[in-house]
């Protein structure tokens, strides 16, 4: 029994020695360049000058863009799947979508270069053509981009929406479509008026777990983002994510203020997820009722 | 005259938005078909024998296998399970048996919290405690970011398989004069033994198709790595320095060694899946 406890309370123990040793080993860049670490655009490993912010933006506008595409994606098949779909079909396509959340990330990054960044080189010019005027899809297209990125993060994240939307919508009291239908409303107006309001703050809850994932996702975006640290408008150009750098130039960095920097970087991720997820669980045990 | 126009248009709007939500789904599923298909076909087709049991050859040089990393990522597979299972199964224990009060709700939330971790993250943290000491890497370090990103999900699963055997077993057992720690090991464990395997099952699939943590941990091997203490090759690690290398043949293999990941990962949950009871919630 005692040693249940001691399991339960090492939980607690390696969560704190992980944030205690991402804080130690990040010391010597908070000293250095302070708050301003994250206000700086320069990553020069040579001069020894580090700045987060173009991973920082690479990371929010991957995410945001991904969930730009998933949330319509990933909420419209869930209402499918919960309200309208006969059970059998229901369950059947629930299961495969919960296979793709199984797939590992390495496998959509090999997709990514290899189907998806093609297909984009292909399809560019039309996006281009009815979009070209704005300064988000100005500028040469070379297939790895800020958006390419964007895109398997979108397929990557759409099953976790989906799964989650799903039950919170299930959990939704018949007694609100019965209402709705007695009064004559059409399906979709049931839906939309009556049983998505009730699943509102769950819906959200798995939008936001769904961004943390994706801002945490490394190795689908390193193999597609283009491993750029510029600030550019445009989606279209090459970009880079704090997840993608720590990746790729870990095992390269010399020097104990480079790989203490990638640390802070890893620091900074750290703290940017743990405020997503506890908002997500938040919002999903309120809507689930007290269970947590 | 309004009336019918008003209603002839709710009733477009229905149809509308109702077949919106079914393509979203046909969209949705349409993904995985691809996935697997093209995986099965581009995959299989250039896996041979020589994959399974024969190394990498020297960059430049055609053929070789990645038989160094299918023994890699086994072993890296087994210290994760050591690491991870153990602890996260206890403390699952602990929480649904003895978990009411402050310290096992702030003990679930870290779990939770502790889950959302991004993996690259969990690297670093390896990184940190055993290969900055040991000053290279190790097959131990990546065993070990592979375990602790293990324990959240085998919290999860072990306690709501624990919760859900009936109370009576547990009074059962207590009316026969065991105490409670003896009914928890001799009853209730074994009423949730299934549960718990299958989620022990899920769980080892989910982290084997890990990359990110073992970049600079397990870092990668073109040899045998011999015990524990040398940097190893693993299957996810190959994938990525193939798929993103200059040369056409690795990209062929790397095909084959996301097929062969694939095939494992969704064998798995596919087995586990259908064995659990269909209203048993799986924890993610």
């Amino acid at each position: 029994m005692g040693i249940t406890f001691l399991c339960a309370f090492s939980i607690l123990a390696i969560t704190g020695y992980l944030v205690w040793e991402l804080w130690v080993n990040s010391a010597m860049p908070r000293d250095k360049f302070g708050w301003s670490f994250l206000k700086t655009e320069t990553w020069d490993p040579v001069a020894g000058d580090f700045g987060a912010l173009p991973f920082i933006y690479g990371t929010l506008v991957t995410s945001v863009l991904a969930l730009i595409i998933a949330v319509p994606l990933g909420v419209g098949s869930a209402i499918f799947l919960a309200e309208l779909a006969p059970p059998l079909i229901s369950d059947a396509l629930a299961f495969m979508i919960e296979l793709l959340a199984a797939v590992p990330s390495v496998i959509y990054g090999l997709l990514g270069i290899f189907i998806l960044v093609p297909v984009l080189r292909v399809i560019q010019p039309y996006i281009k053509s009815v979009l070209g005027w704005t300064p988000v899809f100005s500028g040469p297209f070379y297939g790895v981009s800020l958006f390419s990125a964007g895109v398997v993060l979108s397929v990557m994240i759409v099953p976790f929406i989906i799964s989650i939307s799903r039950e919170v919508i299930r959990a939704v009291p018949n007694d609100q479509r019965e209402a709705a239908l007695a009064l004559g409303a059409t399906r979709w107006e049931t839906v939309w008026d009556a049983v998505l309001p009730f699943a509102r703050k769950g819906i959200a809850g798995s939008v936001f777990l769904a961004l943390a994932r994706s801002l945490g996702e490394t190795m689908a975006v390193t193999m597609v983002v283009g491993n750029d640290p510029k600030i550019k408008a445009s989606l279209f150009a090459p970009g880079y994510s704090i997840a993608a750098v720590i990746a790729n130039e870990f095992t390269e960095a010399t020097g104990a203020l480079y790989t203490q920097s990638l640390i802070e970087l890893g620091l900074v991720l750290f703290g940017l997820t743990i405020v997503i997820n506890a908002i997500a669980r938040l919002m999903i045990a309120v809507s689930e009722r007290g269970k947590l | 005259m309004t009336g019918t126009l008003l209603l002839w248009r709710r009733k477009t709007v229905n149809f509308i938005m109702l077949t919106v939500t079914a393509l979203c789904t046909v969209l949705a599923a349409g993904v995985l078909v691809f996935i697997l298909g093209y995986l099965f076909i581009h995959g299989a087709a250039s896996l041979n024998w020589n994959f399974f049991t024969k190394l990498p050859t020297p960059v430049g040089e055609t053929g070789g296998g990645m038989a160094n990393a299918i023994v890699g990522s086994v072993k890296l597979l087994l210290i994760a399970a050591c690491v991870g299972i153990p602890i996260g199964f206890l403390a699952g224990v602990y929480l649904a048996e003895f978990g009411t009060g402050t310290f096992a709700f702030i003990v679930r939330y870290v779990t939770d919290l502790l889950n959302g971790v991004p993996s690259i993250v969990m690297g670093i943290f390896a990184y940190t405690i055993i290969v900055l000491p040991q000053k290279h890497f190790s097959t131990w370090a990546g065993g070990l970011a592979l375990g602790v990103m293990m324990i959240p999900i085998a919290v999860r699963s072990s306690e709501e398989f624990l919760r859900s055997v009936p109370i009576a077993l547990r009074e059962g057992a207590v009316a026969l004069g065991a105490s409670k720690a003896k009914s928890i090991f001799t009853v209730v464990i074994p009423a949730a033994k299934n549960g718990i395997l299958t989620g022990v099952m899920l769980n080892i699939a989910r982290v084997s198709g890990e990359t990110a943590p073992l970049l600079f941990t397990s870092f990668s091997n073109r040899y045998w790595s011999e015990g524990f203490n040398q940097p190893t090759a693993s299957l996810p690690v190959m994938i990525y320095t193939y798929a993103v290398a200059p040369y056409d043949d690795w990209h062929q293999q790397a095909w084959s060694a996301g097929f062969v990941l694939l095939t494992l990962v969704l064998g798995v949950n596919i087995i586990a899946r259908t064995v659990l009871a269909r209203n048993q919630h799986v924890a993610r």
